[in-house]
């Protein structure tokens, strides 16, 4: 798509795009390229000989029981903290909705968590949650729990999900705000005009009109325990305790970084770069249908 | 002040050819307006004579400076805007006195020119407002003021009344047409109402299917019109055409259902036996004479009336009546001889006058 | 629109006028505003301790009397017995990142989306859709590779070798080109009749209406370049371009011996500025975030 009136220079429209464009393929195109390239390729432990694997560092990583348990740990993490982050958002943007005082207060006092690095979250999730200093963690000591989530894994797992849940609430939030008010009244009145009760409208009326919303977010959250939760593991278990808390993202990480295994974390970058490909594709497929209307 | 050129104008979009090739030349102070249905290439016309469009084939010369290839700015005119095109962020002031900072004029001299114009349009009250804050009409006069400071040698006007309410849209009419006899500039206005055309122009261009139909003053275009195009798009309710054929003695021409109808005598050239479409406006009825019309709707309009009706060869008819509306529901009506029009079935072309 | 409508939980025209179903409605949300509150005021309250009081696992819910000894220790000196960098240090470390990658994203996008949206030259889409495509392209999915490209550069611990691959912005540039696309066209031909090319009219006129757009785009890439935190870890080694996210989880060592009450007070500091902007300029985050993503 294009406008009609536009400017006729040759050169300034390449100008204007130089830098933009310049960044991009360097530190883009560039590096994904040389991960596809390296994940066909296997390096000796001194880093001098190469050599043509074809398909092996793939294969190598699919047959590796630690990577199962990577990928289990991802889908787990992701499915929770979606599911967890978006109910708590939608229940409390329809009260928020409601023509209530002070509604506006209560928009300012949800946003602010959407600024906490997820660090900062992991942070402060240790005070709630550490065994010796958390006010959560010792309440639950008292009551006889054996809580300890840098020796359970189960335990730590939960935690690395409510902290990633926490920080994600309010994005959704704002979006289900934003869903809920764009709702005609209209629609509303004729629901209720025909004896809808509130419960009722809500799954009848209001849900249904929210989908594309829902949906969109739906992938954002996906898409934000994939790849945004990085800081939280790391600040929280790094990736423990054992493998417990390791995601494709964090295993990326510690095979490229910490391993140095080029292949295997080269193989790994494509496999997550497939994995963003295939949730962009289907968030366009979706948009363009517009989900129920 | 200046003359504006225009020879051989053609232009394309991809494959299709919307304008065939226009002549026009606007005479020094002369308001002309283009007129048509959307589609015949009038806005494009317009906008090949601001440097926005370029054109495929003809020249384009103001003052006898050829100006096709020029950029908008380089060539010293100035447009006013359909949506007016106002700068919603700067107030009034700089609205009008953009252009002019742009080509360098010193402050002082711009403050006098914004202050002449707006107290021309009586816009010196609302110079420090923003576009948002005014009305239609007042956006309006802004942008009248933006063309009218920069002292053009040509106003573009593309259709810029078609926003405005009904009531404000004759005002503004009046002034625009009194702002320009005053102050004497060549202009040129697109516009596809035939009231705004006929009010404002010295001279109309018709436009149809990107040719210029017929270019003429407007009483010559109502009272001549050169084709059935331009005779149907001129007039309200549109001119009535009843097919016919000429008479033996090329006098008269005969009707489908046998009627023979009188040629005004001299007027037009007309070959014994041709076919030809007799053009009977509706207010040049009268309410004698062999044609019988059935009624089959009458719309009062107050000082006159509007009557619909079909005619025994199944043709349907408007007849404009002074007056209420007559209570009889079949009336036997003849053109006015003096004002028929006659134009060749084939061509649509307006017969000549005899040689 | 919001005041022009009503609820849509109660029953349409009557709502407001249940004080019961009100008041419960109230109750909920105080308790989620709480719930979200609660791990903030834990460590607004912990940093205002001394080491001991938190070590011994008492979790303060009041303030105490060490602020000032806190803030001003981990201001002035970080980590003491770690040798670790002053806050101060890191703070200014993150606001030059984060300030520039702001900057420089919207600097870049918004002249990007310019020559897209208002010129017509070889090549255009093909570069859209270049630029379009890194947003599947996040540095997460490219860690190795990316670092080795900036290790090459040599700009492994600097400034630049943390800023500049960040500051391409695949949706900045769509907003702009979006919110391009509804400036009229009447108003580009009214300012190429006045005489402006297409610098002058990018400065006169683009500039001053997308001020909106830049104030939204301001809000979000802050907190997104404070925040950064897995791409300084993988290119800066040296406590000279530390950042507060990298110091303060290296503040946490291994847990043992960690001084809680100095990183309750870091994290306090660490949370505030962009806590600070998103609050303060809330009315055009909201509208910017929910319209970048649409």
């Amino acid at each position: 798509m294009q406008r009609k009136a536009i400017f006729n220079n040759k050169l300034l429209p390449y100008l204007l795009l130089a830098p933009q464009l310049a960044i991009t393929f360097v530190f883009f195109f560039w590096p994904a390229g040389e991960a596809v390239w390296y994940s066909f390729i296997r390096q000796d432990a001194f880093g001098i000989s190469k050599q043509f694997v074809g398909f092996e560092n793939f294969t190598d990583l699919f047959a590796d029981p630690l990577y199962h348990q990577v990928i289990i740990n991802t889908l787990i993490f992701s499915l929770a903290v979606t599911v967890l982050a978006m109910g708590l958002a939608l229940g409390l943007a329809v009260l928020a909705d409601r023509h209530i005082r002070g509604k506006d207060g209560y928009r300012t006092l949800l946003i602010w968590p959407y600024a906490v690095a997820p660090a900062i979250a992991a942070i402060l999730y240790i005070f709630l949650f550490h065994p010796d200093i958390g006010l959560i963690g010792r309440a639950l000591k008292a009551a006889g729990v054996d809580w300890n989530y840098t020796l359970n894994g189960n335990q730590a797992m939960l935690v690395v999900v409510l902290a990633a849940a926490w920080k994600q609430v309010s994005y959704n939030f704002l979006f289900f705000l934003a869903g809920l008010q764009s709702i005609p009244r209209s629609v509303l009145e004729a629901a209720a005009i025909d004896g809808a009760s509130a419960t009722y409208r809500f799954r009848t009326v209001i849900f249904p009109l929210l989908s594309p919303t829902t949906f969109f977010l739906l992938v954002i959250n996906i898409t934000y325990a994939f790849f945004d939760t990085f800081g939280i593991i790391d600040a929280l278990t790094k990736g423990g305790p054992g493998n417990a808390t390791q995601t494709l993202i964090y295993r990326a990480y510690i095979d490229g970084r910490v391993n140095l295994d080029l292949g295997s974390s080269s193989a790994q970058s494509v496999v997550l770069m497939i994995a963003v490909m295939a949730l962009t594709f289907v968030q366009f497929r979706f948009i363009e249908r517009k989900v129920h209307y | 002040m200046a003359e504006l050129k225009l020879s051989g104008i053609v232009k394309n979009f991809g494959a299709v050819r919307v304008l065939h090739g226009i002549d026009l030349v606007v005479q020094d102070g002369e308001m002309i307006v283009i007129v048509g249905a959307s589609g015949c290439g009038k806005s494009t016309l317009l906008r090949i004579v601001a440097g926005l469009e370029r054109s495929t084939g003809g020249t384009v010369l103001i003052d006898d400076r050829d100006v096709t290839a020029l950029e908008p700015a380089a060539r010293d005119i100035a447009m006013v805007f359909q949506n007016y095109a106002l700068y919603p962020h700067m107030r009034v002031f700089d609205n009008m006195a953009y252009g002019l900072r742009i080509r360098g004029l010193s402050k002082e001299d711009i403050k006098r020119r914004v202050q002449e114009a707006a107290d021309l349009l009586g816009l010196s009250e609302l110079l420090d407002r923003r576009p948002r804050e005014l009305s239609g009409g007042q956006r309006q006069r802004v942008a009248m003021g933006r063309a009218i400071v920069r002292e053009p040698k040509l106003f573009l006007f593309d259709e810029p009344l078609s926003n405005l309410d009904a009531k404000l849209r004759v005002a503004m009419r009046a002034e625009i047409k009194r702002l320009q006899r005053r102050l004497g500039v060549t202009s040129l206005f697109v516009t596809h109402d035939q009231v705004e055309a006929m009010t404002l122009g010295d001279r109309l261009v018709v436009m149809h299917e990107g040719r210029a139909a017929q270019i003429a003053s407007p009483m010559e275009i109502f009272e001549r019109p050169a084709d059935t195009y331009v005779a149907g798009f001129i007039g309200s309710p549109s001119m009535n055409f009843l097919p016919a054929t000429i008479t033996e003695d090329a006098k008269a021409a005969t009707l489908s259902d046998g009627n023979i109808i009188a040629l005004p005598p001299g007027q037009f050239a007309a070959r014994p036996g041709q076919k030809v479409t007799l053009g009977i406006r509706p207010e040049h009825i009268s309410l004698t004479g062999p044609l019988r019309l059935t009624i089959d709707l009458v719309e009062p309009l107050g000082s006159e009336c509007v009557v619909h009706g079909k005619l025994a060869s199944g043709e349907i008819m408007a007849l404009r009546l002074p007056g209420a509306p007559p209570s009889a529901t079949v009336l036997d009506i003849a053109p006015r001889t003096e004002h028929l029009h006659v134009f060749d079935a084939e061509t649509g072309k307006r017969l000549p006058p005899p040689a | 629109m919001a005041e022009a409508r009503n609820s849509i939980a109660a029953p349409v025209g009557m709502a407001g006028s249940n004080p019961r179903a009100d008041m419960l409605t109230h109750v909920v949300l105080v308790l989620g505003v709480l719930l979200f509150a609660l791990p903030i005021w834990i460590v607004l309250m912990g940093s205002t301790h001394d080491a001991g009081t938190i070590g011994r696992g008492d979790v303060p819910l009041l303030p105490g009397a060490e602020a000032a000894a806190n803030y001003s220790a981990v201001w002035n000196q970080g980590n003491k017995q770690r040798a670790g960098v002053p806050v101060s240090t890191m703070m200014f470390n993150s606001a030059i990142m984060a300030l520039l990658i702001t900057f420089g994203k919207i600097a870049i996008s918004i002249i990007s989306a310019y020559a897209v949206a208002f010129f017509s030259f070889p090549g255009r889409m093909l570069f859209f859709w270049a630029i379009f495509i890194t947003l599947m392209l996040p540095v997460e999915v490219r860690i190795f590779p990316t670092f080795q490209v900036v290790s090459d550069l040599g700009l492994v611990n600097t400034y630049a070798g943390l800023i500049v691959p960040l500051i391409a912005s695949a949706t900045a540039t769509l907003l702009f080109r979006q919110f391009f696309l509804t400036i009229p066209d009447e108003l580009v031909e009214a300012a190429k009749m006045d005489g402006a090319g297409p610098i002058r009219f990018f400065k006169d006129v683009v500039l001053p209406l997308s001020a909106t757009n830049i104030a939204a785009l301001f809000v979000i890439l802050f907190v997104y370049g404070w925040n950064q935190y897995l791409w300084p870890l993988l290119v800066t080694t040296s406590t000279d371009v530390e950042t507060i996210m990298i110091g303060i989880v290296k503040m946490l060592g291994s847990q043992g011996d960690t001084e809680w009450h100095l990183v309750m007070a870091t994290t306090v500091l660490a949370l505030l500025p962009p806590v600070a902007i998103v609050i303060l300029m809330q009315r055009w985050f909201v509208k910017g975030l929910v319209e970048t993503e649409k």
